[in-house]
């Protein structure tokens, strides 16, 4: 298992090189100078500019500065916010932990629909059940995460006055209130996420049972006298995880653009509305910044979906 | 209880089964009015072409078909004496294993590929032994011991992707016969492996049942398995019974032509050495089981078919002690 | 019984028929196209009238989907807006199906190291954020392109390359499924033994057989570009004020919700209502060209 470990993080290193030569690509193809507006900007004197532009070695050959560009990124060296005028490897990790709570709760709230709502359709194909969950799938994936989240607002914050519809960084409350208040700010966001993943995972998760269900190892389970509830939990949910993980791993991006537009409407101060907030304030450093973390984070769970389906199915960790 | 008289009770008596499949076209008679009786330690081959219905039989013992779209429309399966089909989940759940064993066809697909043989095994020592972990693991490692798996200590713990198709088979024997069921199904149990792994197989079908006495119910296509190891033959032809007769018997003074076209096609090396007599098959195929046609159903393939074939059914009769056939001949 | 003879085509369209939810959605998306097509033919209120006395008012009979903060008619807006979106939707799945025959076919006529290479690249842009990388590219290049070609066509521009640049992934994993499962077919032997040339064979013999999975996929595509650029629009950082898409629309009205919940409403279930119908026409698709897959 260790060992297999180790691979997967070997092979994780060549795409998150990939996805930084990606980005570098992009950032130098980019027309102009992305420092550009601190040549307007009055607050800043020219030879801090010109300095600015010698740190950042914008006048090298291109892959002596995307190798600068990308030891500096991975040590952490993101550079300065023109806007919040803090160090922006401060401002991210000010922000991360929200978003990380998010995208994890909302995570989970998916799963605990997806896995019992998926298997329980399967384990009744074409019944009233499973049609109709099919269905409410299918409406949970089509609508956008912007618009749930405009009717989230308008009918639990506007019409019924029972959850806050911004999101407060300070309360004013202690203890058990304190934590009332930040679950009640909470719910919206995360249950906007979740229910969209919780949608797509259903479909995954019902699709996976039904193509396990009729292996000839069920049987072979059921003849031994099991309760069909064991056959089901023990010996089909268990193998049809194995393409399930997979599946949502491929689904991190799409999770994390849903975690943008939430934390956009609601005002959570992750990194996610950090990033457009740079966008409007062409806050460059922040952007590339916001951008490579984002890159990580769909390189690191990828990285996880990976051990999680090595621990799964030992056929592959024992290779 | 409803046990009838004692050393004479039949184990296993199918009776006038009959178990059709819903399909987009109609009804699937697949299993069309089949009697199979199984006495205490005695192997019984059930043998016939694929699709004659003889792996449906054999679920639907164990009440293991789905349901729908199959439907048990008639008969009875009775359990030393007790009748299965009228029997709720639960009920059958404590025969499963415990009473009956099976073995499929297929060794690669039948074990679950992310758990350890031993902990398949162990599965049904704990639920119906109540074994504990260690227990049941302890027994695993003797019952792999028993179908001579080499270094079961070691081996208890591997997976299944890390045994080859035969010792997977020896496995799935194992696991069949860890709570000392009366009877075991073996479906098939060689026709995916190759032919010296299948020699194999049997040996130690009829080794296990030499040691530990269990009745055998010995699905086949292959008359040259039957001959090895059975006692009494059942032919199967188009989800129906059309003959059956102590092994000697069968092969001695077949009745049935269908019996005989079986028999004829055994390849023999003897004769077709000496003769160059070619091997024999039956011409033409079965008939659809969807809209079985009337009268003997292998009358459209019978040499010695008579009007009257086609007219009406040849019920099973006895033409000597315990040789029945369902032919007018 | 020997059944009809059916064309492949037929027996597509008649398991395409058993799925009632997916022949309900085609009439509604057609129904949807139809409109905004020719809705603005029929409904000749301009898009920008500005007009302070009707402000934000919900439907009555001279504004059928009510105003927004400057009295601007809603349904006409939602017509123009829909060309526009329903446009970068088919344009966006356009790119991205060329692009991933284009990748998915290179990978499987050369195989080798090539094929590797392609397969890691195309296994990277799985892996890639979409949309902050979708947001960084159109902030960093949103303006020249604007000076280069105007505003309008500038942003479809933009907003079609990148969505479909980030979605022929698929694409390009099906095709070359095809190439592999296909080259040792006999057919495909037996042209090339007949000489046809690389190409002719693709063309002919190997494109047209991932044809079936690849609409399917296409369809999906258009949903998932349509989604695309409705969220850019409504981050603010789309299509410019002036061209009112779905997306757009919400993004202007979300500040007002709590006056004038319509103006949002009625934008968000077009998109819904859009994207929901080409989801079941896909899976429609699906079960009549790909019956296999489930998926």
């Amino acid at each position: 298992m260790t060992q297999y470990v180790i691979r997967r993080l070997l092979i994780a290193i060549p795409s998150l090189l990939g996805i930084s030569v990606i980005l570098f690509t992009v950032l130098a193809l980019a027309p102009g100078d992305p420092f550009e507006e601190l040549a307007t900007n009055p607050a800043i004197p020219p030879e801090v500019r010109l300095q600015l532009r010698a740190s950042l070695g914008l006048d090298d050959p291109i892959h002596v500065r995307y190798i600068a560009w990308l030891t500096s990124m991975l040590r952490g060296e993101w550079g300065y916010s023109f806007v919040s005028r803090i160090n922006v490897d401060q401002l991210i990790l000010q922000r991360l932990p929200t978003t990380l709570i998010v995208i994890g709760t909302s995570q989970v709230v998916a799963l605990l629909i997806a896995l019992p709502v998926g298997v329980l359709a399967a384990t009744r194909p074409y019944s009233l059940f499973d049609k109709i969950a099919n269905t409410l799938a299918f409406i949970g994936f089509s609508l956008p995460t912007f618009f749930t989240g405009l009717l989230f607002i308008l009918f639990f914050s506007i019409y019924l006055d029972w959850l806050p519809f911004v999101y407060r960084t300070q309360i004013e409350a202690t203890g058990w209130r304190w934590f009332w208040e930040q679950v009640k700010q909470t719910i919206m966001p995360v249950m906007v996420l979740g229910l969209f993943q919780g949608a797509a995972w259903t479909r995954f998760v019902r699709s996976a049972v039904l193509d396990v269900i009729r292996l000839d190892y069920v049987t072979t389970a059921r003849s031994k006298g099991l309760p069909e509830r064991t056959v089901i939990t023990k010996h089909v949910v268990r193998n049809a995880l194995i393409p399930v993980v997979t599946l949502v791993a491929l689904q991190m991006p799409v999770v994390f653009g849903g975690a943008i537009v939430t934390e956009q409407i609601f005002r959570v101060p992750g990194i996610g509305s950090l990033l457009i907030t740079a966008i409007l304030s062409n806050d460059t450093p922040v952007i590339m910044a916001v951008t490579f973390v984002f890159a990580c984070l769909v390189v690191f769970f990828n990285l996880l979906a990976d051990v999680i389906y090595g621990w799964l199915d030992p056929r592959i960790s024992y290779r | 209880m409803k046990h009838t008289n004692g050393g004479d009770s039949r184990l296993l008596e199918i009776d006038g089964l009959k178990v059709h499949f819903r399909t987009d076209d109609g009804w699937v008679r697949a299993v069309d009015g089949v009697d199979i009786g199984i006495g205490r330690g005695e192997t019984v081959c059930v043998v016939g072409e694929s699709g004659c219905g003889k792996t449906v039989t054999a679920m639907t013992v164990m009440k293991l078909i789905a349901m729908p779209p199959g439907k048990i429309v008639a008969g009875q399966i009775r359990w030393q004496g007790r009748d299965l089909v009228p029997l709720d989940a639960e009920g059958m759940r404590a025969i499963r294993a415990k009473e009956i064993g099976i073995v499929f066809q297929e060794p690669m697909t039948s074990l679950n590929p992310v758990y350890t043989v031993g902990e398949q095994i162990a599965e049904s020592l704990r639920l119906h032994e109540g074994l504990s972990k260690r227990a049941a693991i302890e027994r695993a490692v003797e019952m792999l011991k028993l179908v001579h798996i080499p270094n079961p200590q070691r081996r208890v713990h591997d997976y299944p992707h890390q045994f080859s198709g035969g010792m997977r088979q020896r496995v799935m024997i194992a696991m069949a016969l860890a709570c000392g069921p009366k009877l075991l199904i073996a479906d098939e149990p060689t026709t995916a492996l190759d032919v010296t792994i299948q020699a194999q197989i049997l040996d130690l079908l009829n080794e296990m049942k030499d040691r530990l006495g269990m009745a055998v119910m010995l699905i086949t296509h292959a008359m040259g398995v039957v001959a090895e190891t059975a006692q009494r033959v059942v032919v199967m032809y188009a989800g129906k019974v059309v003959e059956e007769a102590p092994v000697i018997e069968l092969f001695g003074n077949p009745r049935h032509p269908y019996t005989q076209g079986l028999i004829r096609s055994i390849p023999r090396l003897d004769l077709a050495a000496v003769k160059k007599e070619r091997l024999e098959a039956i011409p033409g195929t079965v008939p659809s089981l969807l809209n079985p046609p009337p009268g003997c159903r292998f009358a459209a393939r019978c040499r010695y078919a008579m009007a009257q074939c086609t007219e009406a059914e040849p019920p099973l009769r006895e033409v000597a002690p315990g040789h029945k056939v369902a032919c007018v001949l | 019984m020997p059944r009809k003879r059916v064309s492949p085509w037929g027996e597509a369209w008649r398991r395409f028929r058993k799925h009632r939810l997916a022949v309900a959605s085609a009439v509604v998306l057609s129904v949807i196209i139809l409109a905004v097509l020719l809705g603005p033919l029929v409904w000749r209120v301009p898009i920008d009238e500005i007009d302070f006395s009707v402000r934000l008012e919900g439907p009555s009979w001279a504004h059928p989907l009510g105003t927004d903060d400057l009295g601007q008619d809603l349904l006409a807006r939602m017509l123009y807006g829909g060309r526009i979106s329903l446009a970068v939707g088919f344009a966006a799945m356009l790119v991205a199906v060329l692009l991933g025959t284009l990748v998915g076919s290179v990978a499987g006529i050369a195989s080798g190291r090539v094929d590797a290479f392609l397969m890691w690249l195309t296994d990277l842009f799985l892996s890639l954020p979409e949309l902050p990388l979708l947001l960084l590219v159109i902030y960093l290049f949103r303006d020249t392109l604007r000076s280069l070609v105007g505003a309008e066509l500038g942003v479809f521009i933009l907003i079609v390359s990148v969505i479909g640049g980030f979605r022929w992934m698929p694409v390009a994993r099906l095709v070359r499924a095809q190439f592999f499962s296909l080259r040792e077919k006999e057919f495909v032997e037996a042209a090339r033994a007949l000489g046809a040339s690389t190409p002719r064979l693709v063309v002919r013999h190997i494109l047209p057989n991932a044809l079936g999975p690849v609409i399917v996929a296409a369809t999906i595509d258009i949903a998932a570009a349509i989604i695309a650029e409705s969220t850019l629009s409504f981050l603010g950082l789309g299509f410019p004020p002036d061209i009112p898409t779905w997306g757009r629309l919400l993004f202007d009205a979300k500040d007002n919700l709590d006056f004038a919940p319509h103006w949002a409403l009625f934008p968000g279930l077009a998109i819904f209502l859009t994207v929901l119908t080409i989801n079941f026409v896909g899976d429609g698709l699906r079960d009549a060209l790909d019956p296999r897959r489930v998926v």
